[in-house]
């Protein structure tokens, strides 16, 4: 599978909103984090939940955000993270 | 109110009467919900169609009765007692559940380390994804509408709201299920545990603790 | 605009806590799931199960139980697919109802 990021690469989770079955929550949508790790490829679950198949499997990545950077006003110290597993398409060099 | 009804029928008086004409408070009486009376039709129209067999909703039901926080524990103590299987377990969580007789089925297992910089919780804040087959299924409130909002915005609130406090010097480490993977915490293992056999070790872990919610029974507090 | 089951984030209160066993309909109902699931039958995915529940809408959503919502899009699911009619499922309906006390 070629991805197009590496872990360590600073990303942005594309603002979009739309109809559909979207596994990207909204509350990471415009936010800036760090690829943890490569998940590797899987079917497309937007393209799943309408009985197609998914293919071709797409590249999967799990992104970690400092909460002080999803929040505003967060209750915590710095190195706080959130982890969430977004898929390249929603993805955005930063 | 049951009260009399016209004798017109015929039928003997004593117990068969009574027994005939009293409403007996059995789990078929009870009123049912649409959603109820929907999965009766729907379950009786597929055995009927043959989608499948009875034996095989029975078989599914026993598999999902199999499915127990017990099995994770069974994983977090090994852990403890054998770092080498730790290793493995943090490589290859499918491969190490199977090691122990654990059949994880096709769930992308990944095991999350709590050390005492770092404490993992996991939530799903889209839907309800949890590690059914090595916790069994999820309690109301993991997919309540509460905890999926409030686990990712505030852990250390919901921690709280658990009675878990965290010591200084924590970080908190939160993880939405918004995939394929399915999370099991590894909890730290409480000090003074040394002299325990396994079996006592897995007794410590809870459920909750295998969430992040908690942690195990015998842990100290800061 | 943002989805209604897209809960991360929203303002929320007090957890409750209590716990319970499952009903024997609710194990059922996630049993079958599993069983139309299955890859060897594959009649339906989980995404479109997912995909069904966020498409209840806010009210439904919100006023229905966890496996109330799970069996009203797994039977509109299997509708979509022709493995039921709806003539045969109101049909099963009207039987069951007459057999079973309905909640007034």
């Amino acid at each position: 599978m070629i991805s197009r990021f590496a872990p360590g690469d600073r990303v942005a989770v594309r603002r979009s909103e739309s109809p559909g079955h979207i596994r990207t929550p909204y509350y990471v949508r415009g936010r800036v984090g760090v690829v943890e790790r490569i998940c590797g490829p899987f079917p497309n679950p937007e393209e799943l939940a309408f009985g197609r198949n998914g293919q071709p499997a797409r590249p999967l990545y799990r992104i970690r955000f400092r909460q002080t950077a999803v929040w505003p006003n967060y209750v915590g110290p710095p190195d706080d993270s959130i982890e969430v597993e977004i898929y390249e398409h929603w993805l955005e060099p930063a | 109110m049951f009260d009399e009804h016209d004798h017109e029928h015929d039928h003997g008086q004593g117990l068969a009467h009574t027994l005939a004409h009293t409403k007996q408070p059995d789990v078929e009486d009870l009123p049912a919900t649409e959603a109820q009376l929907l999965e009766t039709s729907v379950r009786e129209l597929l055995l009927e169609k043959g989608v499948f067999q009875g034996s095989d909703l029975r078989q599914t039901l026993e598999t999902i009765d199999s499915w127990t926080p017990a099995l994770g524990a069974r994983l977090v103590a090994r852990a403890w007692i054998d770092p080498a299987f730790k290793a493995r377990l943090l490589s290859d969580a499918q491969a190490a559940a199977r090691e122990l007789g654990i059949d994880p089925g096709s769930t992308h297992l990944v095991v999350l380390e709590n050390t005492p910089e770092r404490h993992n919780l996991v939530v799903c804040t889209l839907c309800s994804c949890y590690p059914r087959r090595i916790l069994g299924l999820p309690p109301d409130w993991y997919k309540s509408r509460a905890y999926r909002s409030r686990a990712v915005r505030e852990p250390r609130a919901v921690l709280a709201e658990f009675g878990t406090v965290l010591p200084d010097g924590v970080a908190v480490h939160v993880h939405d299920s918004t995939a394929d993977l399915r999370y099991l915490v590894l909890p730290v293992r409480p000090v003074g545990t040394d002299a325990m056999s396994e079996s006592e070790l897995a007794a410590l872990v809870t459920r909750d603790s295998m969430i992040g919610v908690a942690l195990p029974r015998g842990s100290s507090s800061p | 605009m943002r989805a209604h089951h897209d809960l991360g984030g929203r303002p929320a209160g007090p957890i409750d806590r209590a716990e319970r066993a499952l009903e024997p309909w609710e194990k059922r109902v996630d049993a079958m799931f599993q069983l139309l699931s299955s890859p060897e039958r594959g009649i339906i995915r989980v995404d479109e199960l997912r995909r069904g529940i966020e498409g209840l809408g806010a009210g439904e959503y919100d006023q229905l139980a966890y496996y109330e919502r799970w069996i009203t899009v797994i039977a509109n699911l299997l509708l979509e697919k022709g493995v039921l009619t709806t003539d045969e499922l109101s049909r099963k309906l009207d039987d069951v109802r007459a057999r079973t006390v309905a909640t007034p």
